[in-house]
């Protein structure tokens, strides 16, 4: 039906009722607090009966393209299937215990927590992981205050960070909110960090280099362990943005290829839905060498039992309440249970294969500005086109599948950025190649077709201007 | 594997059309001493219903739900209508990302306008966004947004805010050079000590960040401080940790409060061990470019048709990079759009139905345990829903204990937050609570002797 709701306000009549709670035990003359105190009315606050809230809501729902509902090749987010036995799971109650409980009545928690936290040290390599970032950036900002903390202690506090011109947005203002200042190094031709173009960039000012890898051109940052060794022979460390993780789980492990500290998304890697923005979860691991930096509460098991540290002398302090998105976290560890040794790898080679198999496909129709081996997506450019990426983007909304990431990485004009993910079949990824060849086919011929897309859905293009000039950011009554 | 659906002779194909025999050769740029290493220590796979045997196990590894639980401090436990699960499982609304390309994505856009609208309702504010990480986390931004908007670097924090918001607070500020002072509660009445709040002279202050309901469970003068604040020119900066407070008292806006922030769990989301939950902010008009995070507009479509957009996004980190207002990208959406549907369901009435009965049972329970003679409610004026009860006979590790036997979970011990308060616990009321299992308490409490 994809019908356009009017706002919920405007549904709402005086009287009715969508709920069903017993009533007060008590009489007002309880109250003794100042009248001047208590509020009045909530203004325009809705009143619906229940079925009118459902169908809002169910309705709003058809609105919506999802991954349960269709390919969705938005890259860098690897938008992967979501199994729906991790919502049963974390939907269980004894689960959703209050987090100032006694210890001693959450251990069924408290074991979630460091078995997790064991899988991802499998993985990774890492020595050690927070899990309580509640996204990737929020990993990455708790990433920098570790690499602050552990520099400063050492008497040896620097300025800088290195983040290469590909990197997501996310990464130099997790680094300015850390309170560094960043320099941007170039990417070479092979789309790539130079080893030599990076040498130049070091001196002893600066603190880490945050890499994305692989990158976000999708090309695997080779040189990962002389960059690591050149690092660290400055006195610098090495971050890794783990978003992309999914390229390579299950083939090498970031600890090993001198990583000192890592973020991941749960919410990307490890199959936790994106929940049309969040939450996710963005786990930090650590080298060795700065556990006793990690953000508190640190749980850990000893001996069989279970125990929280809420302070420690060197840690960057706490980044979130309580322990984190724990909700996120069981619905990570039921799927990496669920793949287990026997698929993790499995995880990566279907990923990339799907992706080389699109770069290879749409290569002779689409100019690919990085001609180096990608992993797990691709980043094609609107070059040499007559339309725009944006245009392509609107009209693959026509045939029913989710547009790419458009216009990002920044170095890539007009950039596509196509990511399948390991959970999509074939047929899928071949109706995506004869709809992508038949935009371009019909681009070549009727443009202004295809620069007025999309046709089909639900509201066509709108105006961003407007919305950024006006600032309508909430409902209000204009009156009958 | 269910996950896959590539069958074999599909990745042949695929292999055969790349020109390669082994998939290992896609993954050559990565040093071939540090790949394929042993996954000998990683567990099997379990099937679906092994899973369920195994998660079961460890939930009931769990006995939290043995216990009749007064627990809040920052997390409450409320009644959660069915509609609020059933709707937000579709996966139309859980699947998607954040929506980037608003055709196809104006339910999620929608829904969060509609939340942006509630949050303004709720705290009286000019605007507010779609949503922060948590009450903690939101109220770290809201001292950055307050710092910015003032271009000062210092902030005044009330000591009986959150102890954990504070520690986070500081995490957030001590790398970006703020400084920070407190101002301190007066012990008789658990408020902020506004003769100190008025004294004190903090140069180069941008806000002062405090707490209504406080961590105490006092609700602070609010309108008072907001005067305060605004004669010495620094912006007060109001958290609730307690949403469902919201919809009881004087909203933010009317006592002059500039910046809202605090976390909203308790509008439809599950107590779920501490997360995910939804940090919220609402503020005046003028700091609207300088707000963090994603924000819904309303505009038009080619056709001239309303439709909602992600907006001023020239804040934000993908245009800005390091000069953006935040560094936020994910967010808490799901949880936004579970408030709402919460506040929708419950209506202006169901509501303020609660959002009283949470109070009522609270006074009800200090009207009957202040005839108890070991102990004593220490702020038995002006508390929401939580209070502090102190424990005259007993430590309060035998406190408690003692209440453990009768299968009750009395409250937060204050001792972890507070060198002071040796001896108390501080213990919520929700409308989960029945006169009986408030009876029960009282009577537990009464026999402790
Ligand atoms: C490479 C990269 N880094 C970081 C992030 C930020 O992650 P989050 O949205 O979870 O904060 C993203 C997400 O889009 C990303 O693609």
């Amino acid at each position: 039906m994809n019908k356009l709701q009017k706002p919920i306000f405007e549904k709402s009549r005086k009287g009715k009722i969508g709920y069903s709670f017993s009533p007060t035990e008590f009489s007002d003359d309880l109250i003794t607090i100042d009248k001047k105190k208590l509020r009045e009315d909530i203004k325009d606050f809705p009143q619906l009966s229940e079925v009118e809230v459902v169908r809002h809501y169910t309705n709003l729902a058809q609105l919506n393209h999802s991954v349960d509902s269709g390919f969705y090749p938005l890259g860098s987010c690897t938008m992967k299937y979501n199994p729906k036995i991790n919502e049963k799971i974390a939907n269980f109650e004894e689960f959703s215990t209050h987090p100032y409980s006694p210890h001693k009545f959450v251990e069924g928690n408290l074991e979630i927590i460091t078995t997790f936290e064991e899988w991802l040290k499998k993985i990774t390599a890492m020595a050690a992981f927070t899990l309580t970032p509640s996204a990737g950036a929020h990993g990455e900002i708790t990433g920098m205050m570790i690499i602050k903390k552990y520099l400063s202690s050492k008497g040896d506090p620097r300025k800088t960070i290195l983040i290469p011109d590909s990197a997501h947005g996310t990464n130099p203002s997790s680094a300015h909110f850390a309170g560094y200042e960043i320099i941007e190094i170039p990417s070479n031709k092979d789309g790539i960090i130079d080893v030599e173009t990076l040498k130049e960039y070091l001196n002893e000012d600066v603190a880490a280099l945050m890499m994305t890898n692989p990158n976000t051109l999708g090309i695997f940052e080779k040189n990962i362990c002389k960059i690591s060794e050149i690092l660290h022979k400055n006195g610098s460390l090495l971050y890794m943005d783990g978003a992309n993780m999914n390229a390579f789980m299950g083939i090498a492990r970031p600890g090993d290829l001198g990583v000192d500290v890592l973020h991941l998304n749960l919410h990307k890697t490890f199959s936790t839905p994106h929940g049309g923005g969040g939450p996710g979860s963005g786990p930090v691991g650590v080298a060795s060498y700065l556990i006793k930096y990690l953000p508190t509460p640190i749980v850990y098991k000893k001996d069989n039992n279970y125990f929280v540290k809420y302070h420690e002398e060197k840690s960057i302090g706490r980044v979130k309440n309580f322990y984190g998105n724990f909700l996120v976290i069981v619905k990570a560890l039921t799927y990496l249970m669920s793949i287990g040794k026997e698929y993790i790898r499995k995880v990566a080679e279907d990923a990339v294969l799907n992706a080389n198999y699109i770069r290879k496909s749409l290569e002779p129709f689409l100019e690919l500005p990085y001609k180096s081996k990608t992993l797990h997506e691709v980043v094609f450019s609107d070059n040499n086109l007559n339309v725009t990426t944006l245009d392509i983007a609107k009209s693959l909304l026509d045939y029913g599948i989710h547009p790419f990431t458009i216009y990002f990485p920044l170095i890539v004009h007009g950039a596509m950025m196509i990511e399948p993910t390991e959970t999509e079949s074939k047929e899928t990824i071949d109706e995506f190649i004869d709809v992508m060849k038949k935009i371009l086919e019909k681009a070549k011929n009727d443009p202004e077709y295809i620069k007025g897309a999309p046709y089909t859905t639900p509201v066509s293009r709108l105006d961003e201007v407007l919305a950024a000039r006006k600032h309508i950011l909430k409902w209000e009554n204009l009156g009958e | 594997m269910r996950y896959f659906p590539l069958t074999d002779s599909e990745r042949e194909e695929i292999k055969n059309f790349l020109g390669i025999k082994d998939t290992k050769e896609l993954f050559s740029d990565i040093p071939k001493d540090k790949s394929y290493f042993s996954m000998n220590d990683i567990p099997s796979a379990l099937t679906e219903d092994q899973l369920l045997i195994k998660f079961r196990e460890l939930a009931k590894k769990n006995k939290y739900s043995n216990y009749l639980s007064f627990l809040g401090a920052g997390s409450y436990n409320h009644f959660i209508p069915e509609v609020v699960n059933y709707l937000i499982s579709k996966g139309e609304l859980s699947t998607p990302y954040t929506p980037y390309q608003a055709e196809v994505s104006q339910g999620s856009l929608q829904g969060m306008f509609e939340y942006q609208t509630m949050i303004t309702m709720l705290t009286g504010m000019d605007v507010s966004n779609s949503s922060l990480y948590d009450g903690g986390t939101a109220a770290a931004e809201g001292v950055l947004l307050a710092l910015r908007k003032s271009k000062k670097n210092r902030i005044l924090i009330a000591s009986n805010l959150h102890p954990e918001y504070i520690e986070i607070i500081h995490t957030y500020i001590q790398n970006l050079n703020f400084e920070a002072k407190f101002i301190e509660f007066d012990k008789e009445t658990g408020k902020i000590d506004l003769n100190q709040l008025k004294e004190k002279t903090y140069e180069n202050c941008g806000g002062f960040i405090f707490q209504s309901p406080n961590f105490l469970g006092v609700i602070e003068e609010t309108k008072t401080i907001s005067d305060i604040t605004h004669s010495k020119e620094i912006f007060s900066i109001q958290v609730t940790a307690e949403a469902m407070s919201l919809a009881f008292l004087t909203p933010a806006a009317e006592n002059g409060v500039d910046i809202i922030v605090g976390e909203a769990q308790s509008f439809g989301i599950p107590i779920g061990f501490g997360g995910p939950y939804l940090g919220f902010i609402g503020a005046k008009k003028e700091f609207l470019r300088q707000m963090p995070g994603r924000i819904v507009g309303q505009t038009v479509d080619t056709k001239g048709r309303k439709g909602y957009v992600l907006t001023l996004s020239t804040r934000e980190q993908h245009i800005k990079r390091e000069k953006a207002t935040s560094n936020i990208c994910s967010n808490q959406a799901l949880c936004a759009l579970r408030a709402a549907i919460y506040l929708s369901t419950m209506g202006q009435k169901g509501l303020k139905e609660i959002s009283k009965t949470n109070h009522l049972n609270t006074a009800y329970f200090v009207k009957e345990a202040s005839k108890l003679s070991n102990i004593n409610i220490k702020y038995k004026k002006d508390f929401y829903n939580e209070v502090v009860l102190e424990i005259k006979n007993n430590k309060v590790e035998d406190f408690i204990a003692k209440l453990e036997e009768k299968n009750i979970i009395a409250g937060v011990p204050l001792k972890y937050f507070y060198s002071d308060f040796e001896n108390s616990i501080l213990i919520n009321f929700t409308e989960i609570h029945k006169k009986k299992d408030i009876d029960k308490l009282i009577n537990a409490i009464g026999e402790t002797e």
